[in-house]
């Protein structure tokens, strides 16, 4: 009985030290910052000394301006990055999935920029894009055409941020998409040569649709990845001009820092929280639906045989 | 449906030469099966008929067309892959129409020849379904019916059998060789099978080592093979070669090996006179062996073992040191372990050289 007992519980004994490294260094800080999100709490006040307000900070934010521009900065960022970056990253696995002399070199090469610590992207970039000194103007300049405000004006700026992540993260979506392409069954392609498709053809109809559960596992990280962006702009931009390139994730360390305002700061974070958690859920549940209809399928094949 | 001919057509990969230039003619709707081991060329033929191998030297020629550097598809071709190679993400119907929907053919005139050969296979409750949830069986009749839908000019099969099991095989290839009959086009089929060759065949070219090594009607390979190698791949159970010598005995030429010795035919005593008293290969066939003593020269044989088939079996001997598997009627049982006479029937007797294997 009492062996039966403590068989039962070693399954949980083994797990515990995980389980208690987790609630420490995740559990605790989300809650942290859920409770301090209730509060108008500076800096200069422990957490205990600080006013609870309830959900006031939250409705603060919906009713600021600042707030909601940096929100739909975020969301255009992310939007017009991930598109642009799977819209070229999959193109370049479609143009690189073959067999030429130095193709391995070639996609090392590719995949470079992603290794590279964002910090530093971010200050190669501000460089490259310096009014006088930097390789574009210079560049402009001697081709005879007019210098390019590229972060000093509203819209340049914004750009200037997307071109920089989209040289950073396409090779994300580039190599899944190659391993993607590559593991599909050579056969079918094959089949649908025969079959008469053209290049465009086979990439339409049978390419893409077969990588498609990588496409949107992928899709979906880079979108998760790309709303908890910071080092770049904040190297490039810091925000600036106006707010034209400041994302979320920057607004709230400022929120922190400059404003002092860290209730306000938690709620933001929490905002942005809640958008991953919808975004991940989605990605669950579609792996989920994939899972079910495989399983699915294979028990209707087997009941036929 | 055209005449298909190989004109010293060649494929090497780097280096590596997989098929030396060989030449091949495939008369307009002929059932004509590629077969050989594994590695002997027959696959990379049928993909460079495909397109899907381009040609290291050479042309192939559909009537008097060179056609080498035109695409699979303009060649008027249909294809059964060894894996199906259908696509998982189309429904069955989707699947057999996916070429016709290509060419850009009218919906209803696909509707109706999807049905119709649908029908014909036995898959029309399937059209919905996707793929996966079909049985290999099931999958198979698919990529045949995605193949018959496109009424090409030539249809390829690429070992289409040899991922089913030994029954849905059996079964599928008396429907192949129905539908042989009743579909009037060029097929080309590759095995290693060489049932399938011998059932499926209206003519069968066996290949080993990139070569060609016979073609020819399933009878003319198996009464009349060209060589050992022909010989021993032709007829199941296989033919049985021992070591023997050429003597001239009383005018007639015998085969003397260890512990046989057989006279052969008038026919072939004279046509093998100058080989006299060189040292050969005899093959004989399991088929050649018969119980009764009054049809055929006497051969003594130690059984070792019997295997019961049902109503033959197939008794695995011994001459000496080399091991004779010999073909009984069940019905006249031979213990295992005893000495036993059997008549050889001489006319069925093969002599090949003993170093190239070629047929005296």
């Amino acid at each position: 009985m009492q062996t039966a007992n403590v068989n039962r519980l070693t399954p949980y004994l083994f797990l515990a030290p995980a389980a208690i490294v987790m609630a420490v260094a995740l559990l605790y800080p989300i809650g942290y910052m859920i409770y301090a999100s209730f509060l108008n709490w500076n800096p200069s006040q422990r957490i205990g000394e600080a006013e609870f307000v309830g959900l006031q900070n939250y409705v603060n934010l919906l009713g600021d301006a600042a707030f909601r521009e940096s929100f739909f900065v975020t969301i255009k960022f992310a939007a017009v990055v991930v598109t642009l970056e799977m819209f070229l990253g999959v193109g370049l696995a479609l143009l690189l999935d073959r067999n030429i002399r130095g193709m391995s070199v070639l996609r090392t090469l590719f995949i470079l920029p992603m290794m590279i610590a964002p910090i530093v992207v971010g200050l190669m970039w501000r460089y490259m894009y310096h009014p006088s000194v930097g390789i574009f103007n210079r560049t402009l300049k001697s081709l005879g055409f007019e210098p390019i405000p590229w972060l000093s004006d509203g819209s340049w700026a914004f750009a200037s941020v997307v071109i920089a992540d989209v040289w950073q993260w396409t090779p994300f979506i580039f190599i899944l998409s190659l391993a993607a392409l590559q593991s599909l069954p050579q056969s079918a392609m094959e089949a649908s040569r025969i079959d008469g498709a053209t290049g465009w053809q086979q990439i339409i109809y049978i390419k893409l649709p077969l990588m498609m559960p990588v496409l949107v596992v992928t899709l979906l990280l880079r979108l998760i990845d790309a709303f908890k962006v910071l080092e770049v702009i904040l190297v490039l931009t810091n925000g600036g001009p106006g707010l034209s390139t400041e994302i979320l994730s920057l607004r709230i360390s400022r929120t922190a820092s400059e404003f002092r305002e860290l209730g306000e700061a938690a709620a933001m974070s929490n905002y942005l929280l809640i958008l991953l958690i919808i975004l991940t859920f989605a990605m669950f549940a579609y792996n989920k639906a994939v899972e079910a209809r495989t399983a699915r399928l294979r028990k209707a094949a087997e009941e036929d045989l | 449906m055209p005449r298909i001919t190989f004109d010293q057509v060649s494929k090497s990969y780097g280096a590596v030469e997989v098929l030396p230039p060989f030449d091949l003619s495939l008369d307009d709707g002929e059932f004509t099966v590629l077969v050989g081991p594994s590695g002997c060329g027959k696959s990379t033929t049928l993909r460079m008929l495909a397109g899907l191998e381009t040609l290291s030297g050479g042309e192939i020629y559909f009537d008097d067309k060179p056609i080498s550097r035109l695409d699979p598809k303009e060649r008027d071709l249909a294809m059964v892959f060894q894996d199906y190679a259908l696509y998982p993400h189309m429904n069955i119907a989707k699947n057999m129409s996916f070429a016709l929907r290509l060419a850009r053919v009218s919906k209803s005139e696909i509707q109706e020849k999807v049905q119709r050969v649908a029908e014909m296979l036995n898959i029309a409750h399937l059209l919905e379904r996707k793929p996966a949830e079909l049985s290999g069986g099931q999958r198979q009749r698919v990529a045949m019916g995605r193949a018959l839908v496109r009424d090409a000019g030539t249809f390829l099969f690429d070992e289409p059998l040899s991922n089913l099991d030994a029954k849905l095989r059996g079964k599928m290839r008396a429907e192949l060789a129905e539908m042989r009959d009743t579909i009037d086009k060029n097929m080309v089929y590759v095995t290693h099978d060489q049932v399938e060759a011998m059932t499926l065949g209206d003519r069968i070219v066996v290949m080993s080592d990139g070569l060609i090594q016979q073609q020819g009607t399933p009878e003319e390979l198996f009464k009349q093979p060209v060589n050992k190698f022909v010989a021993g791949f032709i007829g199941a159970p296989t033919m049985n070669f021992v070591d023997a010598e050429l003597v001239d005995e009383t005018g007639k030429l015998w085969v003397r090996g260890d512990g046989f010795a057989l006279p052969l035919t008038d026919a072939d005593s004279a046509r093998l006179s100058s080989a006299k008293d060189r040292n050969v290969t005899v093959g004989l066939r399991p088929s050649s062996f018969t119980a009764d003593l009054t049809q055929g020269a006497p051969i003594e044989l130690k059984v070792v073992v019997s295997e019961y088939l049902g109503a033959q079996s197939v008794l695995v001997t011994r001459c000496g040191a080399a091991e004779l598997l010999v073909e009984t009627q069940s019905a006249s049982p031979v213990k295992a372990g005893t000495l036993q006479t059997f008549g050889v029937l001489t006319d069925e007797i093969m002599i090949f050289d003993k170093s190239s294997g070629l047929r005296l």
